[in-house]
């Protein structure tokens, strides 16, 4: 009896690994970091007690429906309640319980343990993108799914990264302790990177830290698993493993970028150039609730072809793009959006589609509309 | 019977038609509406679990835009849960637990007839909400701020309408606790009633201490929404997370509500079919209240990634690890109530050992998930909509399925058609496999829950899921056919259907008369 069991276990255990070993679409996905791969082999551990257990009581009932079926003559016998046996049945479970409970814990408190990081990364969850702010090396940027439309809509072949590509992915060195501050803008998004195992919902309004090491150089995607609104399965998460020489090329190519970014300010802008620019910040900002066509979703997200607001005054224009409308899905993308990108897509948004203001808005109007906010906050 | 009939003129002038509906205060009666009712909404939102599957069939948006799509997944959870599972379990309560006990009626019949018609009303309020502008509520059924704090008049009626689904579940609470405490045919003392009483019960205090705290949450949702309250927003000092605490300290005992008055009916039907009784009663009773007092203090294993102190995330996996005991006791019950006796596979027994094996399997995911750093790779993935699919369709519906057969002969006076019977039944279990076992290796390769889209690497779990729930859908046609034949006509049913069957609704006559127990009967040994 005792042999059949242990090669029952044996049995489970190649059927276990060999199905991670196949194909890791069965199991979970190949771990990247030293907790991820603690938990990678938690799960299979737990998995094996479960089978374990499963193979055992079943196979009691199924021996018991095979053999004492009324069918072939089994009279019923009426025994019942038997404290020894039910004793036996509640300690053994409390027993495999207690052995699960020590290796969960380790586990539990090596992943909240986020002391001494070698660097810190502010992770923002906006509806429908992330914002990455480097507090170690100054940086940030926001990071947009990068899959066109077209794919989605099923006019163009899908690629290999189908839905879990972003334009700017979030990079960070190999092998360094990475402290995540995860936090949101607008609604509870989670930030999920399953190669790291690492699943932190952003509370608006609250900051909740993690962490991660990556073991390896490459890529490694994740999504946002919170349900966020209408674009949760569309804000995917990409973090790319690099050298330490790599980073600093990085970090100093972002630093430079945000420098040219910084020119854009004082510019007095050509609206061929505006509308170009609005375009872009449009497609990237705005068409996921307002649509491309500038139509929106009746009864859900307002048009703003014809709109009062993009055919009113452009100083109450410019109001609604950077505070938003509280209380509703549209956010504040004063904080987001450059000067000069607001006042692009103002610009953009009372001029296509139809739209024909002729008015145009500098990115120096965007910055005094900030200065008069700042003042009149102040002053209160 | 025109003995009866003379005693109580009243009865001969009932109202008849629509009337006899709107104004009957039998438990029968309001038993039937409510199963009715039941399997109303179960087919309203199984078409919208069609939409999401078709949607889902491969990647790529095909059907449904992405708003509708979380419309869907909102309200297929909200209507399921309230209008479906919990319903169909008072249903059963309101035909079974007089019989069960020898009363002749519920306590309080005219709020019976209250607590029913409370239903049809929010049922049609979260129905309708599709036709508003913006559509229905696509927040998620768990309506966490600030998300449902964004959407327009269609959240509102949803709060509407879980705040009246909550009070009738309050006052058809009371109404069975009050029967069975009271109600009990001389001599049946709490300890000698059928188990599915016992669960009743158990269930009808967790819904008495829960449903109020999920009106007060709601309540805060919708001050926020209009009236400008700060609850749950963290720039008036409030935090969105003190939600789901609220919301979980509800959520958690729910889905307790939700399994074991299904203990109750498999509990039931096992003994029946075995021919032999159940093996530990006494130990059952304590299980089930067990489960109950346990389902207070694990809330916040629906949270392991809002990111809690380590202390509180260990005692919430510990506890959460703990209720494995009381179930593991309840399986290994019902195998040993199988073990050596005399076993026959009709309808009501197919649906009962399916439960107990895919039941488990729902439990045996549930204890993985109870690990937290596991369920920090597994939260809102597939692999917990596989979980708990498992436990309430494969658990709650198939228990469900089993009463209906067990007691339809007892209700209707006729059998049903065992050999539909036994087609609804294959084909609902392995329909029900090929939804939702891929489901745990798509939420394990990582495909996050309510999205509309997926990743290329996703797509052949998804198609598979995607053909077992076209096949277990269309099945549960065949149960409907089952239904309305046996109500029209079938060979008669005798007053004690199974032959294994014990308690005293086999005393009655099948169909059970509108009226019995008048009265009170005289227990057998």
């Amino acid at each position: 009896m005792k042999g059949t069991w242990q090669s029952g276990v044996g049995a489970l255990a190649l059927v276990g690994s060999g199905t991670a070993l196949a194909d890791y679409a069965y199991n979970l996905q190949t771990p990247a970091s030293g907790v991820a791969q603690d938990v990678f082999q938690l799960h299979n551990l737990i998995m094996l007690v479960c089978l374990g257990i499963f193979v055992v009581v079943f196979t009691a009932m199924f021996y018991s429906l095979w053999k004492h079926r009324k069918s072939v003559g089994h009279q019923a016998a009426h025994f019942h309640e038997n404290t020894t046996v039910e004793v036996i049945w509640t300690v053994i479970p409390f027993i495999i319980l207690v052995g699960m409970a020590y290796p969960a814990a380790r586990v539990v408190i090596d992943m909240k343990d986020t002391s001494s990081p070698d660097m810190t990364v502010k992770v923002t969850g906006f509806q429908w993108k992330w914002r990455y702010d480097y507090l170690n090396d100054g940086i940030g940027f926001y990071s947009n799914l990068s899959t066109p439309r077209q794919q989605i809509d099923g006019t163009a072949v899908k690629g290999e990264h189908y839905l879990l590509e972003v334009d700017e992915p979030m990079v960070v060195p190999v092998g360094k302790r990475v402290r995540l501050l995860v936090t949101a803008n607008d609604v509870i998004h989670s930030w999920w990177l399953p190669a790291f195992s690492v699943k932190q919902d952003g509370i608006p309004g609250f900051i909740r830290d993690s962490w991660f090491k990556a073991d390896q150089i490459g890529t490694y995607r994740g999504q946002c698993a919170e349900l966020c609104g209408k674009e949760h399965g569309f804000m995917p998460i990409v973090v790319e493993v690099v050298s330490e020489p790599d980073y600093q090329a990085w970090v100093a190519k972002k630093k430079g970028a945000a420098q040219t970014a910084a020119a854009d300010h004082g510019r007095i802008f050509e609206i061929a150039e505006l509308m170009a620019r609005g375009e872009k910040a449009y497609q990237a900002n705005c068409a996921v609730c307002h649509q491309e066509n500038g139509m929106g979703l009746p009864g859900t997200f307002p048009a703003i072809r014809g709109s009062r607001v993009a055919t009113g005054p452009i100083a109450d224009h410019i109001k609604v793009v950077m505070n938003g409308r509280p209380g509703t899905a549209m956010a504040a993308f004063g904080p987001r959006l450059s000067d000069a990108d607001i006042a692009a897509v103002v610009t953009y948004q009372r001029n296509a589609w139809g739209n024909k203001m002729g008015d145009l808005a500098q990115p120096a109007e965007i910055a005094a509309t900030r200065l008069r906010v700042a003042k009149a906050s102040a002053t209160q | 019977m025109s003995d009866a009939a003379h005693a109580h003129p009243g009865h001969h002038t009932h109202p008849t038609g629509i009337m006899r509906w709107l104004t009957t205060t039998n438990h029968k009666d309001i038993g039937t509406m409510y199963l009715w009712f039941a399997l109303i909404m179960l087919f309203s939102a199984g078409s919208m679990a069609l939409l999401i599957r078709t949607e889902l069939f491969q990647p790529g948006l095909q059907l449904v835009h992405p708003d509708f799509f979380n419309q869907l997944t909102t309200m297929h959870g909200l209507i399921m849960i309230f209008g479906a599972i919990m319903p169909a379990f008072t249903g059963f309560a309101n035909w079974q637990v007089p019989l069960m006990l020898g009363a002749p009626d519920m306590a309080f019949p005219r709020l019976n007839n209250w607590s029913f018609w409370l239903l049809p009303a929010a049922g049609l309020m979260l129905m309708s909400s599709f036709l508003l502008p913006g559509g229905a509520a696509a927040g998620g059924w768990t309506m966490y701020p600030p998300l449902f704090i964004q959407g327009g008049i269609s959240y509102d009626l949803t709060i509407l309408a879980v705040h009246i689904m909550g009070l009738s579940s309050i006052m058809g609470s009371i109404n069975i606790i009050t029967t069975i405490l009271n109600m009990r045919a001389p001599g049946l003392t709490l300890m000698k009633m059928p188990m599915f009483c016992w669960t009743w019960l158990i269930t009808a205090y967790l819904l008495i201490a829960t449903m109020p705290v999920l009106a007060g949450a709601v309540t805060m949702l919708l001050t926020d929404r209009n009236f400008g309250t700060h609850f749950f927003n963290a720039a008036g000092g409030g935090d969105p997370v003190m939600f789901q605490h609220i919301f979980w300290f509800f959520g958690h005992p729910e889905v307790y509500i939700l399994i074991l008055p299904a203990f109750g009916i498999v509990s039931q039907i096992i003994p029946t079919f075995s021919r032999k009784p159940l093996f530990g009663y006494a130990s059952m009773v304590y299980a089930t209240a067990s489960i109950a007092i346990l389902s207070f203090i694990v809330w916040a294993h629906h949270m392991f990634a809002v990111g809690m102190p380590v202390a509180a995330q260990l005692f919430f996996m510990f506890s959460t690890m703990l209720i494995a005991v009381p179930t593991g006791v309840k399986v290994f019950n019902w195998v040993a109530t199988m073990w050596k006796g005399s076993l026959t596979f009709e309808t009501p027994m197919l649906f009962a050992i399916a439960f107990v094996c895919l039941f488990t399997i729902g439990g045996f995911s549930g204890l993985v998930l109870a690990m937290a750093p596991v369920d920090i790779q597994l939260q809102d993935t597939y692999y917990v909509v596989a979980h708990f699919h498992y436990v309430l369709v494969s658990g709650a519906l198939f228990s469900i399925f089993a009463g209906i057969y067990y007691w339809l002969p007892k209700w209707t006076g006729h059998m049903y058609d065992e050999r539909l019977g036994k087609l609804h039944f294959w084909l609902s279990v392995i329909g029900m496999n090929i939804v939702f076992f891929p489901m745990h290796f798509l939420g394990l390769a990582g495909m996050p829950r309510r999205i509309p889209d997926y990743a290329l690497q996703f797509t052949e779990f998804n198609q598979i899921a995607t053909v077992g729930a076209f096949i277990f859908g269309f099945s549960q046609l065949i149960f409907l056919t089952v239904v309305l034949k046996t109500i029209r006509g079938g060979a008669k049913a005798p007053a004690r259907v199974w032959e294994g069957a014990e308690g005293l609704e086999w005393t009655v006559p099948s169909p059970a008369p509108y009226h019995t127990f008048e009265v009170a009967p005289v227990l057998s040994k």
